[in-house]
């Protein structure tokens, strides 16, 4: 079942064109990723369909519905969680805090209960607190709950975006380089982390990342964009032998 | 209570507690706005000389009930507060803060041309309804209501635009709504304030709620820590005293606000207590006997 379809993406930024009629099909429980040299226009992807940016044509059909032109923070309370390029953590909120803003989305108490900690805020407190626990755990970032941010190491800073964005229930998880600054064994607890959250969460996965290592472990399919058009798609063995891969990327990094 | 206290307590220090309770609803107002979410606002005198004028002009001329004319104050303030949280949105940082100015000057020179609110004269004769006992009940309402707020998904969803934007949207917070909410209710504490200091000094005039006044304001809550409570009440507290107590303050104003901000910057740029947590403090003493 397809979950998440764009048709003709289209963005231009002045002059340049970022995205060049991008056609992409996502289905569900697919680890999908994207790669391609910098500036090739992934990051641009992402913010189109998160609604960043409205892009000048095509579609995106999230679930069968229409995302485009729709603001950040309904298409996140439609079910899709991201992480950032470059880390966009709450930095001067505890570590726990920033997860239990994460789930923003999915609870429903407002101004008023909250002031004067009706009913709905008391029990929705609870539930968002022992969420933000058990997601903390999963990401093994569970004794550090009470640090701020910014006090985190690069990696763990990257595993507290992914809790932040599991927090919100999602149904399709986009995660931006996961694995930028990270060192060899971290990459191999991250490439664990995403196969354990793709089964427990039932989670499809859009994954942007240069290290090629990771990617064709971890990716069941594969888009190679270039100068905002995408050259190729299909799975690792398809891509690694693909003559324009090689040529405008691939061979770059041998 | 209230007799007790004039008969024991010098009148004089009774009367900058009072300005101190008044100031701290101005600074925790402010802080909802420009502490916590991040939205710099100069010019929280306005939202109070709403209140002010509103209150005072229903007490005297419509013979309303002290608490009618409270409430109808601060909810003409936060619908302003409301108006003004809109147009803002777009904005940011200097942007913003200009308009805030803009906005508190406009209504400074709409109170000078007002008939019914005396012009330049302004308005005395205000009854002296605003009591220490009213002030510091509504200061302890505010602050309970405040740390409330502050500890719960829309408190939280405040300090996440203020932290990051972007990543407060993508967490499905519609950050549009919540800057709005922000300006309302911190406006609604300005007018309030504003309403019971018009009926403590029974004199207002334009000239009380100049850009001088927002400056003073915001200096509280910087001072005090972005965002912190304990922060916005120490700040009340210390600028509401510092001017009584050193002559010196007074005349100088402009240049004691200017020297503490340059203090501030170098040695606690997040301002006393806006990075003081109880966990940070546990902490350190468990290390201390460790090692
Ligand atoms: N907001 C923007 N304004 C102008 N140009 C942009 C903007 N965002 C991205 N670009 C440009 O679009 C192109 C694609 O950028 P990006 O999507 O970040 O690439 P990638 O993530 O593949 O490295 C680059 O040339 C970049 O400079
Ligand atoms: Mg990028």
């Amino acid at each position: 079942m397809e979950i998440l379809k764009l048709t003709g993406i289209t963005q231009e930024f002045g002059g340049l064109r970022a995205l060049d009629s991008i056609d992409m099909t996502v289905k569900q429980g697919q680890i999908y990723g994207i790669i391609g040299p910098n500036g090739a226009g992934k990051t641009t992807l992402f913010n189109i369909i998160t609604g960043i940016y409205v892009p000048v044509e095509g579609t995106i059909h999230f679930h069968g519905q229409e995302l485009k032109a729709m603001s950040p923070h309904k298409v996140a309370k439609l079910g899709i969680g991201r992480t950032f390029q470059n880390i966009r953590l709450f930095n001067k909120l505890s570590v726990i805090d920033n997860v239990r803003v994460g789930s923003h989305a999915i609870n429903k108490s407002g101004f008023i209960s909250d002031l004067f900690g009706l009913p709905l805020a008391r029990r929705e407190e609870g539930q968002i607190m022992i969420r933000a626990g058990r997601l903390l755990n999963l990401v093994g970032l569970y004794e550090k709950r009470d640090e701020y941010a910014d006090n985190l190491s690069y990696g763990e800073q990257r595993r507290l975006e992914i809790a932040r964005a599991l927090a919100l229930k999602p149904s399709l998880l986009l995660l931006d380089e996961p694995a930028a600054g990270m060192n060899a064994s971290e990459k191999v607890e991250l490439i664990e982390l995403i196969y354990r959250i793709r089964e427990e969460m039932k989670l499809t996965i859009l994954l942007v990342e240069h290290d090629m290592n990771l990617v064709m472990n971890l990716c069941e399919i594969i888009a190679v964009l270039n100068y905002g058009r995408k050259i190729a798609e299909g799975n690792p063995e398809e891509t690694k032998n693909n003559e324009a891969v090689i040529s405008s990327y691939l061979g770059v990094e041998a | 209570m209230e007799a007790f206290l004039t008969q024991y307590i010098d009148a004089y220090y009774l009367r900058i507690f009072v300005l101190i309770g008044i100031n701290i609803i101005l600074a925790l107002g402010l802080n909802l706005i420009t502490g916590v979410t991040g939205q710099l606002s100069m010019g929280h005198a306005g939202f109070m000389s709403i209140g002010a004028y509103t209150a005072a002009i229903l007490t005297m001329q419509y013979q309303a009930p002290f608490w009618a004319a409270l409430l109808a104050g601060a909810l003409l303030a936060a619908f302003f507060g409301f108006l003004i949280g809109i147009p803002t949105l777009r904005l940011e940082g200097d942007y913003l803060a200009m308009v805030t100015i803009g906005f508190a000057e406009i209504i400074r020179v709409f109170f000078l041309n007002f008939e019914p609110g005396g012009k330049a004269v302004g308005l005395y004769g205000m009854p002296p309804n605003t009591t220490f006992v009213l002030v510091w009940g509504i200061v302890i309402v505010v602050i309970l209501l405040n740390a409330k707020l502050l500890d719960s998904r829309t408190g939280r969803a405040l300090y996440a635009i203020r932290e990051n934007e972007i990543a407060a949207e993508a967490s499905g917070i519609d950050t549009t709504r919540m800057k709005v909410l922000a300006f309302t209710v911190g406006s609604f504490l300005g007018g309030l304030a504003g309403g019971l200091y018009a009926h403590y000094m029974s004199y207002i005039a334009p000239q009380d709620f100049g850009f001088m006044k927002s400056i003073e304001i915001l200096n509280m809550v910087v001072l005090g820590g972005m965002g912190s409570i304990p922060g916005s009440i120490l700040g009340a507290v210390i600028l509401t005293i510092a001017p009584e107590m050193l002559r010196i303050v007074a005349d100088y104003r402009l240049l004691f606000y200017g020297g503490l901000l340059v203090i501030l910057m170098i040695f606690r740029p997040n301002g006393l207590l806006g990075d003081v947590r109880i966990y940070d403090i546990k902490k350190r003493w468990f290390k201390k006997e460790v090692g």
